[in-house]
């Protein structure tokens, strides 16, 4: 009897240590989210502040940019957006718009197909000199752009190339950006090529085997290379500003510069609206794309 | 007709180590040859030379009667199974199935048919609309077979095609690639069938022939019963059946009244007599001498005396019908099969006590030392 209840108390004593301790753990769980969520936050706010700033004083008006931090507009108008969309010059925004994609459609276009190829070149097949043919491949991503800026000029000038898109778009043909290439090269190498050897026995040549194999296996990472080629050319500012000469060729990086450029008081809400606007693309491209290229970026291979 | 030949092939990988040493090779129109081997000895270098996917470095491969030597993998009119299955993850099972007719430009009806008729034959009709990655290893490998039936093939190659499936799945996809075989060539359809495993049930069990490889070179090719029965070499003798042949250093004896006698571990024992015929040594020769543990027997009364041996019982492991008895002769291990019965009711208080042994040597095998060749034969 006696025995029996000893038993039984022991029992709930460590139910309830167990109880407390579990609290316990609980409670420090709920701490340490708390503190951790707190950091992310507080830190995605300041990272995001000054795409806020430039979108909320787009919609204020010209003398209240400065003279508040607040973002909430006290006199909210369209003006900005309005005026801006005109812009000082006898075309329209979209005139700009229009510009930049004709030279950075063809851009990605041309950096997709070269870099896949050239990377399944080097990836597959046995090329003489292929260390060294790679080692210079490794060696262009090194080389800063700037060096290459005169040469390049000036061969565009002899080719007559120049106040045209095609400076721009033309040496994505003959896969120059050797990141991407070597992005590909990567992945590829990662794959296993038993997929490719039963293509080659189910009657594949390599140029079937690579758009009826690697292409679709290779999907994730050739929309990653795609969208990190149109992000950085839409944002590019300095190819359009060595070669595009004429106002009516002008993409969106160089027509915001034209509006900053007037002499008496920049309209800054005009700027900045255009600002917000010029950004869109960029994130609409990338969220239809997000889960590609979250997969490209990170996996670096598929299952079989 | 569809024959394959290998001529004196050799096969030197780009970094100078030389996989496959000359071999020769012919295998018969429908024959099911299995190809085995412990790892790294180049069965799946010789496989993929004769697909095409690796270059041959020297010598001739004849596939009917057509040199393939420099024949792309598509010309050969062969099909191959890989080990991972290599499904295309981005086609369904009828895409996968349907790809190298495709290529082949047949037209939709012909290849919708061909299809069809290959999932029903490995009972893979209702996946066919599945991607790869829906399916079970079992199922994939099916598919994997079924793509390689479409195409109508010369020639069918497998690279270790079971080695991923767990045990059951493999013994009854064994029995069904050699139904499948039979099948075709019951129809009159190329059946032509290289198969590569290191399984030795695998090869025992579906080959037509065996060939026996090792480090390149070819040990022994000939039917499984043969192979069991009369290892050309103390390789063969060795990797084929399990548990292993016993081998033990002798010295071959042969006796003034006409007897071949070997002794080791202090113990000597005759040679039955129609074996004895067969052995091409010298007197006091070194030997190796072999023998299966099915034809070690407990010793009983009508046990020939000279070919009794005493050893000393280490190790019984049950096996359900039977045991195997493990003795130590000298510094040696044996491996004996005796039946449950037997052991159940006379070893079951030997541990680690002497008992004898009836060595039934007209099943022995007799090797030269240097050579390793079987010298009974
Ligand atoms: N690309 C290569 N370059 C150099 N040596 C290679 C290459 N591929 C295979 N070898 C070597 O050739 C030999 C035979 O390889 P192989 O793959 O044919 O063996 P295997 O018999 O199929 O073995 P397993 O049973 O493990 O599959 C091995 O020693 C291997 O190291
Ligand atoms: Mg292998």
């Amino acid at each position: 009897m006696t025995d029996q209840a000893t038993q039984n108390q022991t029992v709930n004593y460590t139910a309830m240590q167990i109880n407390q301790e579990v609290k316990r753990t609980l409670r420090k769980e709920r701490i340490n989210a708390a503190i951790r969520y707190g950091v992310l936050l507080l830190t995605g706010l300041i990272m995001l502040y000054p795409l806020a700033w430039m979108v909320s004083a787009a919609f204020k008006p010209n003398y209240e940019i400065f003279t508040s931090m607040s973002l909430i507009p006290k006199e909210f108008s369209w003006d900005g957006f309005i005026n801006g969309w005109k812009t000082g010059t006898e075309y329209t925004f979209a005139r700009f718009f229009l510009n930049t994609f004709a030279y950075v459609i063809p851009k990605v276009i041309l950096t997709v197909i070269s870099s896949t190829i050239v990377a399944f070149g080097f990836a597959r097949f046995d090329i003489p000199f292929k260390k060294f043919w790679f080692t210079t491949l490794i060696a262009t991503i090194l080389l800063p752009q700037s060096v290459l800026l005169i040469p390049q000029y000036l061969m565009f000038r002899e080719m007559g190339m120049l106040d045209s898109y095609m400076p721009l778009y033309l040496p994505m043909a003959f896969a120059t950006q050797g990141f991407f290439v070597f992005m590909l090269i990567q992945f590829l190498r990662g794959l296993p090529t038993d997929m490719e050897e039963a293509a080659m026995i189910d009657g594949c040549n390599s140029f079937q085997l690579l758009w009826y194999i690697v292409v679709p296996i290779l999907k994730p990472a050739i929309i990653s290379v795609a969208l990190f080629q149109f992000m950085w050319s839409v944002n590019d500012f300095l190819g359009p500003l060595i070669y595009i000469s004429s106002v009516e060729k002008y993409p969106i990086a160089l027509a915001l510069k034209l509006s900053i450029d007037v002499t008496e008081g920049a309209q800054w809400n005009e700027i900045l609206a255009m600002a917000s606007i010029a950004i869109v693309p960029s994130i609409v491209v990338f969220l239809i794309a997000q889960n590609y290229f979250i997969e490209g970026v990170t996996a670096g291979g598929v299952k079989g | 007709m569809a024959n394959v030949t290998l001529e004196k092939v050799t096969k030197v990988y780009s970094n100078g180590f030389e996989a496959v040493h000359g071999i020769d090779l012919e295998i018969k129109d429908g024959e099911f040859m299995v190809m085995v081997g412990p790892s790294g000895c180049a069965k799946s270098t010789t496989l993929r030379m004769l697909a095409g996917l690796e270059s041959i470095s020297g010598g001739k491969i004849h596939i009917g009667q057509t040199p393939v030597n420099n024949l792309a993998p598509k010309d050969r009119g062969i099909a191959m199974v890989f080990q991972n299955y290599a499904l295309y993850p981005h086609m369904t099972v009828r895409e996968n199935l349907g790809f190298g007719l495709k290529l082949a430009r047949l037209d939709k009806a012909t290849i919708d048919q061909y299809v069809n008729e290959a999932a029903e034959l490995l009972e893979i009709t209702p996946l066919l609309d599945r991607l790869p990655r829906q399916l079970s290893g079992g199922q994939a490998q099916r598919v994997a077979v079924g793509r390689a039936i479409v195409k109508k093939p010369s020639v069918f190659l497998f690279d270790e095609p079971l080695s991923n499936l767990d045990a059951k799945l493999r013994a009854s996809m064994r029995v069904r690639i050699s139904d499948l075989h039979k099948r075709l060539k019951d129809s009159n359809q190329s059946a032509t069938t290289v198969y590569v495993t290191h399984d030795q049930t695998e090869a025992m069990t579906m080959g037509d022939r065996i060939c026996v490889m090792k480090d390149g070179h070819i040990m022994q090719v000939d039917t499984p019963a043969n192979l069991y029965k009369s290892p050309a070499n103390l390789f063969v003798a060795g990797f084929i059946g399990a548990p292993e042949m016993n081998f033990i250093d002798a010295n071959l004896i042969k006796t003034d009244d006409g007897l071949v006698q070997v002794s080791f571990a202090g113990q000597t024992i005759s040679i039955e007599q129609k074996k004895a015929e067969k052995i091409n040594a010298a007197h006091h020769e070194s030997v190796i001498f072999g023998i299966r543990p099915e034809f070690i027997h407990l010793a009983t009364d009508e046990s020939p005396k000279d070919q009794v041996v005493t050893g000393k019982v280490v190790r019984l492991e049950n096996m359900g019908s039977e045991f195997y008895v493990y003795l130590m002769l000298g510094d040696k291990q044996f491996c004996a099969r005796i039946p449950a019965a037997v052991v159940e009711e006379q070893l079951s208080q030997s541990l680690d006590s002497d008992v004898s042994f009836y060595f039934d040597t007209s099943h022995c095998h007799i090797f030269n030392q240097e050579t390793e060749e079987n010298i009974s034969l």
